[in-house]
Formats: structure tokens, C-alpha cells, sequence
């Protein structure tokens, strides 16, 4: 009896490829490569080295807002303001530089920008018990409003001293002729795919997700948390607006307009869960390069523009599709 | 000597006596069930020994030391667990992780530390198989029933070196089978040489584990005697009303 008792908790349920294949992720991930070798055959221009660039560079700004955003929604959160906070802090690091000073200090008062914004949802939220979709839908609001009065709604092209530093920043190839903001989103990934299964912190964002009042009584500091990941997503929003106005090499008070829905879209096609408690560093790249994909596959094809919100809606209705066939099987 | 010792405890919130006067103590070992109607009191006596509340009135003592607690943190490090009756679990967690959920086993040096699975999964497992419950550790808690879930909760308050555990309602929602293993999970506990304050509504969970039982209405405490003494009539009355007070 003993024996058999032991051997029951050591079981393991499911095997590696099966947790696998009952991901989300992985279903998008099938998606995205059955997409990309059907447009190889199709058209001649897909399968380009330029074409290639071209869609790995577009898909990092979303998808490194997506990672920020991954952490909001793991707690069961969202915030809406990432679009208007990434027009903020570049336009706080185009104002800086363009006045005369470096890039470091610029980078450093965008970042600081980025911190005190999510900093600000963070406590409204935590602390006074706002509701996270009221909070950032006004921070949305105050953001871009800031960056018009920071720049005075005009558009900064030069950038002072360190002009050529910061487009080559964001506009560069430093390794193998792979764009630079496809390096940065391949380390911040690697970060965070590290913090949300590695670190307590990130066992806590979930537990938060999965049953708040439960955290609280065993003693996790929701709050303090809570707080951290309105920064954290900020502070993503931040460092896309810096390395988009590098490869810009302009700002304007339009930038990452409506940028929060299609961030939350990825994380959604990617399998994080609105409700809170599911989602993975993954999962946002995924889905920012199905929906990045989808576009460019759609011009390719010759397929009017106009359409191309009929089938982004339709990727995530689709993937949060299999989601539900899934859960429909389980709860039989 | 006994474990908990509550001598002339009293908790007021503004003109409303919650809990008046009341004293009594539990000894290793033992399982006391704490019974009463709505509003009798329990849960702010609960409350009170797990540092969520302080006593406007009255003493507590354990081991014969002065316990005066300031938070629910403070209360865990003197040994007392709770089992909540929402048993605050994470469903989209597994069970190892609900075991170790705010106190997550780390290896590696200074802020280079990370979460130490093996470790986690291994001791979870050690405790299930104390607890004879088939719960693996890997196994997310949503996917489990009643009695798996109440396991989960109970080893947590087995991590460390608890001396009371203090259960609010554990047997209230859950089927008849499941009932017969949570109340096996406490005479396992009680066999650890732990301490359990049952609190329940239901007569028949008490009768069959507690060694004692301790009945309040409106704040005071109006019996405390050993189970082979009283009678579910008498303690029926006792909840009610109908008997005024037993010594």
C-alpha cells in the first residue's frame, strides 16, 4: 500500500510533449510557420533577405511591449496606456538630446519618464484599489497629452550631439545583419521567459493572477508587486519608444497610436489569458509575429489593406478558439 | 503544559462585544473542536490567535511565554497555521507550488537565486505521503477534487515546524467521502504531535476527531469538556441557547 501510494505522487501526469502540444502557443507557432512557407511558394518577394528584415524589425516593438504587457495580464491586470507612455518617453528622449545633451542622459530621462508613469498606475492601482482599466485608459489620455506639451506637438528630427549614436542604436545591424531592435527583443525575451518561471517574483505575478486573496493570506506582497509590473510595463513601452525613435530617426506625437490594442493582441494570440493567471515571454513574441505575418502577408498577396483588420480579429478570435475546444474537452 | 494558553480574552469593535472574557488552553496533541452559532465569536477568537486581530482585553501565552502578535506573519512564525475555509489556493498553480506559495525554496548564492523545483516537488510529495493523500505534486490544483485540495492546504501548514493548527470549516463544501479523508488529515496531524482547533458547524465532524469541544454563544464561551463527556444534544442546546451554561 505504501508502495504503491509513493509511486502515485511521483507519478508524472504528462509528458514534455504533451504539455506541449496542449499549449496554445505551440498552435500559433504551427500557424505562423505554415504561413510563412505558404507565402515562400506563393510570392516571390516573401522569402527576400530584405523582406525577411523587414518583418523581424517590425515585429519587435509590439512584441517588447508585449513582454511588459505579459506581467500586467499574468496578474490578472492590463494596461492600456503602453501606446501613449512609449510616445511620451521617446519624445522625453528626443526633447533631451535635441536640446544639446547626450544620449545617455536622454536614455536615462526616458527611462525615469517610463518608471514614474507605470510607477503612478502601479500605486492608483495597488494601493487605492483603482481599477486597472480606468487607471490606464486616463494615463493613456495624460501620456500623449504630455508628449505634445514636452515638444510642443511638433515633430524632432535632429537629435543634437549624438545624433548618429542614437539612429544606429535603433536602426543598426551590430551582429550577423540582424537588425539591432530584433537583438534587443531576443535578450528582453530571454529575461523575462527567466523572471516569470525562475525567480519568486515571478511565481508570485502568477499566484496573484490565480487567486489574489489567496497570495495575500500566505503572505506574497501583492501590492508591492502589482506596483512593480505597471513599471515593468512601462518601462517596456519605454524601451521600445527609444529604440523606434532610433530607427525613425523622427519623432512625432502619433507614435504608437492604438499600439495597445495590437500589443494585447499579441499577448492574447500568444495564450496569456485576460482573466490573469496564464501567459508566457513566448507566447507575446508569437503572437506579435503572427499578427506582423498576417499584415505583410496580406500585401504581398496583393489583398486590399482595408482587410487587414478582418483577419487580425480573426487570428485572435481563432486562437482563443482552440483555448476554449480545449477547456470544453477537460470540463466533460 | 499547554500550548496555547488564553487567559480572560476579550475583543470589542467600538460598542459590539465580539468575544467576552473567555479563557482556555490546548494541550499538544490534542483536537479541539470550537463550535457555535453565526456571530458566536469564533472566528474573531480565530482571528485573534492568528494575529489578524489584536485582544482589546486578556492575555495569550505559548509554551508559558507571552505571545503578543502584531500580524499574520508573526503568528506562522510561532508555530500557529491556518487552513482558510476558501483554502486559498491558486488554481492555475500546481500543488507544489500552493504548498510553497510565499515561502518558495531558492538555491544558488546572493541575488543570483532561483526557484529550486526538485526540491519543492520532493518535499511536497514527503508530506502527501505523511498525509497518506494521493495528490502529486505536479499536478495543477484546478484539475483536483475536494479532499486533494484540502491535503494541499493541510501540508502547508506542515513546512514548518507548526504546533497548532487552526482549521475554519474545512469539511463545509465538499462531499461525504471527502469528509472522511479531511478528518483523517487531522487525526495524521494530531499524530505529528499537532495541535488542531477544529472549527465547524458540523456536529458529526467534530464527534468523530476532537478530543474536546468548546462551544460559544455571543462572545462567551459556554462549555469546555471532553467529547466522551458531552453529548451532540447537549452541545445542540449549548449553540442554541437552550442550555444556559455547562462547567
Amino acid at each position: 500500500m505504501a508502495a504503491t501510494l509513493d509511486q502515485t505522487i511521483a507519478q508524472k501526469q504528462h509528458t514534455l510533449l504533451s504539455r506541449v502540444f496542449a499549449t496554445q502557443t505551440f498552435w500559433v507557432v504551427i500557424a505562423v510557420i505554415l504561413a510563412c512557407l505558404f507565402l515562400s511558394f506563393a510570392t516571390d518577394s516573401f522569402a527576400t533577405p530584405k523582406n525577411l528584415y523587414n518583418i523581424t524589425r517590425n515585429i519587435t516593438f509590439v512584441a517588447i511591449v508585449a513582454l511588459g504587457m505579459t506581467f500586467v495580464i499574468i496578474t490578472g491586470g492590463i494596461d492600456l496606456s503602453v501606446g501613449s507612455v512609449l510616445c511620451l518617453c521617446s519624445m522625453i528622449l528626443a526633447v533631451t538630446m535635441h536640446a544639446g545633451y547626450s544620449i545617455e542622459i536622454g536614455i536615462a530621462a526616458a527611462i525615469a519618464t517610463a518608471l514614474i508613469v507605470g510607477a503612478f498606475n502601479g500605486v492608483l492601482i495597488a494601493y487605492l484599489g483603482f481599477p486597472p482599466f480606468v487607471v490606464t485608459l486616463g494615463m493613456l489620455s495624460i501620456a500623449r497629452s504630455l508628449a505634445m506639451v514636452a515638444s510642443n506637438n511638433t515633430v524632432v528630427f535632429q537629435f543634437g550631439p549624438d545624433h548618429d549614436k542614437l539612429l544606429a542604436l535603433g536602426g543598426g545591424a551590430w551582429l550577423f545583419g540582424i537588425a539591432n531592435p530584433v537583438l534587443y527583443m531576443i535578450l528582453l525575451a530571454l529575461i523575462t521567459g527567466f523572471v516569470l518561471r525562475w525567480t519568486k517574483f515571478g511565481r508570485h505575478i502568477f499566484a496573484i493572477g490565480g487567486n489574489e486573496h489567496a497570495a495575500t493570506l500566505t503572505g506574497v506582497p501583492v501590492r508591492q508587486i502589482k506596483v512593480a509590473v505597471y513599471m515593468i510595463s512601462a518601462l517596456a513601452a519605454g524601451i521600445a519608444g527609444i529604440i523606434q525613435t532610433g530607427w525613425l530617426g523622427a519623432v512625432t506625437t502619433n507614435l504608437g497610436n492604438g499600439m495597445e490594442l495590437q500589443v494585447i493582441a499579441a499577448t492574447v494570440i500568444g495564450g496569456a489569458n485576460l482573466a490573469g493567471g496564464v501567459g508566457t515571454a513566448f507566447g507575446a513574441i508569437v503572437g506579435a509575429a503572427l499578427i506582423e505575418v498576417i499584415r505583410n502577408s496580406l500585401g504581398l498577396l496583393g489583398i486590399n489593406a482595408f482587410w487587414q483588420g478582418v483577419f487580425i480579429g480573426g487570428a485572435i478570435l481563432l486562437a482563443v478558439l482552440f483555448d476554449r475546444i480545449r477547456n470544453f474537452r477537460r470540463s466533460d | 503544559m499547554a500550548v496555547l494558553e488564553l487567559t480572560n480574552i476579550s475583543k470589542h469593535f467600538g460598542a459590539i462585544q465580539a468575544v467576552n472574557d473567555v479563557s482556555l488552553s490546548i494541550e499538544p496533541g490534542q483536537v479541539v473542536g470550537l463550535m457555535g452559532d453565526n456571530g458566536a465569536g469564533k472566528s474573531t477568537l480565530v482571528k485573534m490567535i492568528a494575529g489578524n486581530f489584536r485582544p482589546s482585553h486578556g492575555t495569550m501565552q505559548m509554551d508559558g511565554k507571552d505571545l503578543i502578535l502584531h500580524k499574520p506573519v508573526e503568528a506562522r512564525q510561532h508555530g500557529i497555521e491556518i487552513v482558510h475555509q476558501d483554502l486559498a489556493l491558486c488554481n492555475n498553480l500546481t500543488a507544489a507550488a500552493n504548498v510553497y506559495l510565499g515561502r518558495e525554496l531558492r538555491r544558488g548564492v546572493g541575488p543570483f537565486r532561483i526557484l529550486d523545483y526538485a526540491a519543492m516537488y520532493k518535499r511536497a510529495g514527503q508530506i502527501f505521503a505523511v498525509l497518506k493523500s494521493e495528490t502529486r505534486p505536479r499536478d495543477l490544483v484546478k484539475q483536483m477534487s475536494g479532499g486533494q485540495r484540502q491535503a494541499v492546504a493541510i501540508a502547508r501548514t506542515m513546512l514548518s515546524q507548526a504546533k497548532i493548527v487552526l482549521m475554519d470549516e474545512p469539511t463545509a463544501a465538499i462531499s461525504v467521502r471527502q469528509v472522511a479523508e479531511v478528518l483523517n488529515l487531522i487525526r495524521h496531524l494530531r499524530d505529528q504531535g499537532i495541535s488542531v482547533v477544529l472549527i465547524s458547524h458540523r456536529m458529526p465532524d467534530v464527534f468523530d476527531v476532537a478530543d474536546r469541544v468548546i462551544v460559544m454563544r455571543r462572545g462567551r464561551k459556554v462549555a469546555d469538556k471532553t467529547i466522551a463527556s458531552s453529548s451532540p444534544e447537549e452541545v445542540t442546546g449549548l449553540i442554541t441557547g437552550a442550555i444556559e451554561q455547562v462547567s
